[in-house]
């Protein structure tokens, strides 16, 4: 009798700790992320809104509000829209082959081979190299006048292409650095995914008689289409922000040009390298300009990744 | 704590310490910046020098040492851009900077203009070395009133053109250096002696590495270069820098140049494969050939420079203000560029003294390198930093200059014409603020 009125409350808070526990703790087990995001995420975005509407220089103390002029002036500003054309064109040469290639070789290690383990984590080596290590090394087989690739050339007569002056040819010679770096890791993501597709298909498809290719073609890629999606978005957002290879290979070719600009006609200056040539490799230390051009390079990325959704959503018939 | 609990408690906890730590991440850089802390006895004082290239200073710090065991010196060293845009920035968020920081003569007005952020070098009694100086020299690291020490000189880079041998003897050029000296007096002579060069037709070697470096010569010969008195960029309209400008394409456009920027990898390989066969050598240039060409000992020699002299590099030590040790970081700055010192670093990486009673030292004077065919590169160097005119540099010195090497690469390329690529400078300089 006198243990009842005592057990109620306690139930009730009892009760009260369990929803808590229920409702609060699956946030705060995620807070870390956010917290941190917020910090070094959403802060940072926001902060470079507030300083691409200033004169804002890294030396002076002072900063002036200015609106929206570091975006006019940006919209007319041939070196950005040139910019914006390497990243486009860098972007499509080096991640439509390198997506075709990564599929192509998934579907040849989703076989029983020997030793499937080590060519699987050959695949992700190229990955795990320093990108400084692989564009010095590239730098040097592209090289002019003691280059590997234009002593290759050379047996078919042609060869001694300056590789980094042209428009083309430095593009090629980038894309081919990013492939290098990209394809074997793209390639295991579609593999994990070509192993969850049935092995009864591929039986039933053999016993009918279609070949490897038809396979694929029929099969593996209908069944993974999530993951390409998931792949493509990823690349293409990745091509966008393409900065350490053009400005290394702008160092390490004999071609000259400031430190940022991408070769001496900004033939190979992308989107990310003109931020940083603004905002940090020249002494005027622009910040509020290079943060307009990140701002605008951060919507030209949404508005990318959008229409690739749009697309490859179309393509698969809206399932996701 | 009970299970429970824990399962609540625990990422609380840790997400308020990850939030905690960031914080602090984010605030620690501006304390004690300004803060002059003396290290407490028995503690040793940790100096940190920050550098682009090889100073020569290694042996004095172990020099420095012996005499002053509290000391640690650690050197930083980056590459020549790298360098200097890492100072601007860390010395705009006030943190990490080193004690001593060098500074190229391309870039000393940027950072005088800012007195602010260094340390006035007089407060430790460093104006005493004034009358050492050459004069220009002493007044490139004053800031902009004249009323503080911010800088002291290291070295002047007086010209000299550096030239193959071996390559002038199979071009059927003279090879003895006053016979070379002789055949340019001026630039135009120079491109001349480089179609002959040229004329003769050697598989993969051409008269010059590039244009650029020569630019720059051309530009600091002449009384007045890339900013008037007034700090006004004259980029446009100092015939001077025009000329300089069509000359140097001239080089490009007979086909003289092995079309490689200098401090690039394929021009260190150009140094080893003998693809030039001249290149313009301030003092400080010398050493970098030893570095690169080490095959090629006794081939190159040293001739005067084409158009009289001029200054090309050398630089300045600062101390910035977030430095914990000034004082000591002055005392190291006036030992390594004491006049023996300056002297000693000359004799070994070939960075020429900004000290003008050392050029009449025998042991200067004197001085040869077996590995330029025994060139009495003393000599040769005092004569020209002697006759030096100083030139008024100015603040955007550096982006001029990358404006107009860009130019002179568009031309290199193929891509446009030297008045295209002229036009494009002219618009590219009116940007730089």
């Amino acid at each position: 009798m006198s243990s009842l009125p005592l057990a109620v409350p306690r139930r009730r808070r009892r009760s009260v700790r369990h929803t808590l526990d229920l409702r609060v703790s699956p946030y705060a087990y995620v807070a870390p992320f956010f917290l941190l995001f917020c910090a070094f995420g959403l802060f940072p975005l926001v902060y470079t809104a507030w300083v691409s509407l200033h004169e804002w220089s890294l030396l002076s103390e002072t900063q002036t509000f200015i609106g929206l002029d570091n975006y006019s002036t940006l919209l007319s500003d041939g070196y950005f829209w040139n910019a914006t054309f390497n990243t486009l064109s860098i972007g499509v040469l080096s991640t439509v082959p390198q997506l075709l290639l990564a599929i192509w070789l998934a579907h040849l290690l989703n076989r029983r081979l020997r030793f499937q383990t080590l060519f699987r984590v050959a695949l992700l080596l190229p990955n795990v190299t320093s990108v400084v290590a692989v564009v010095v090394i590239f730098s040097q087989l592209f090289g002019r006048d003691f280059g590997l690739i234009n002593w290759v050339l050379s047996w078919f007569g042609a060869g001694n292409i300056d590789w980094a002056a042209g428009t083309a040819t430095s593009h090629l010679a980038l894309s081919v650095m990013i492939m290098w770096r990209w394809t074997g890791y793209n390639a295991l993501i579609f593999l994990a995914a070509m192993q969850a597709v049935p092995r009864e298909l591929y039986e039933a498809a053999t016993l009918d008689g279609a070949s490897g290719f038809t396979q694929l073609r029929r099969i593996t890629i209908p069944m993974i289409r999530p993951t390409i999606v998931f792949v493509v978005i990823v690349s293409t957002i990745g091509a966008m922000q393409i900065i350490a290879e053009p400005l290394l290979f702008g160092q390490s070719s004999g071609g000259g040009g400031g430190i940022a600009t991408g070769g001496p006609d900004r033939q190979f200056q992308t989107l990310a390298l003109f931020v940083y040539e603004q905002g940090f490799a020249n002494s005027t230390f622009d910040f509020g300009y290079a943060s307009a051009a990140s701002w605008l390079m951060f919507l030209a990325v949404v508005i990318v990744a959008l229409v690739n959704f749009l697309i490859t959503h179309r393509v698969k018939g809206g399932v996701i | 704590m009970t299970p429970r609990v824990r399962r609540f408690a625990m990422p609380l906890i840790t997400a308020s310490l990850l939030a905690l730590a960031t914080a602090c991440g984010g605030g620690g850089g501006g304390g004690g910046s300004t803060a002059a802390q003396s290290a407490k006895p028995g503690e040793k004082i940790k100096l940190t020098v920050g550098l682009f290239g090889d100073f020569g200073f290694k042996p004095l710090y172990e020099e420095y040492k012996k005499t002053h065991p509290d000391i640690e010196i650690v050197e930083n060293v980056t590459q020549f851009n790298d360098h200097h845009s890492n100072l601007v920035k860390r010395l705009a968020t006030n943190a990490g900077a080193g004690d001593v920081e060098a500074v190229e003569v391309g870039y000393i007005s940027t950072f005088t203009a800012q007195p602010g952020k260094f340390v006035d070098l007089k407060q430790y009694g460093l104006d005493k070395r004034q009358p050492d100086y050459l004069d220009w020299k002493w007044q490139q690291g004053l800031s902009k009133d004249g009323t503080q020490v911010l800088g002291l000189g290291t070295d002047v880079g007086g010209l000299a053109m550096c030239y193959r041998k071996d390559l002038f003897k199979k071009a059927g050029l003279p090879t003895g250096r006053t016979e070379v000296a002789a055949l340019w007096p001026t630039w135009e002579q120079y491109i001349a002696t480089g179609k002959k060069f040229a004329g003769a037709n050697l598989a993969g070697a051409k008269f010059v590495d590039s244009p650029g470096e020569i630019f720059r010569a051309m530009v600091n010969q002449a009384p007045v270069g890339l900013y008037d008195a007034q700090d006004n960029i004259i980029a446009a309209s100092n015939p001077d820098v025009k000329k300089a400008w069509d000359l140097s394409n001239q080089l490009t456009q007979e086909g003289l140049t092995a079309k490689l920027a200098a401090f690039t990898p394929p021009w260190n390989t150009g140094f080893a494969k003998g693809s030039f066969a001249t290149i313009i050598c301030p003092a400080w240039m010398t050493g970098f050939i030893q570095e690169q060409a080490k095959d090629s000992a006794g081939k190159w020699d040293i001739a005067t420079v084409p158009g009289g002299s001029g200054n090309s590099g050398g630089s300045h030590l600062m101390v910035p203000k977030q430095s914990k040790h000034p004082k000591e970081a002055a005392e190291l700055i006036d030992f390594l560029t004491s006049k023996d010192n300056q002297a000693k670093v000359f004799k070994e990486e070939g960075t020429f003294p900004s000290i003008p009673a050392l050029y009449d030292d025998p042991s200067i004077q004197n001085f040869t390198k077996p590995f330029f065919g025994d060139a009495p590169i003393g000599k040769i160097y005092s004569d020209a930093a002697k006759a030096l005119k100083p030139q008024h540099l100015g603040p955007k010195e550096a982006d001029v200059r990358t404006a107009i090497g860009n130019g002179l690469g568009r031309v290199e390329q193929g891509k446009q014409t030297p008045d295209e690529a002229w036009a494009q400078v002219l618009e590219d300089v009116k940007k730089i603020k």
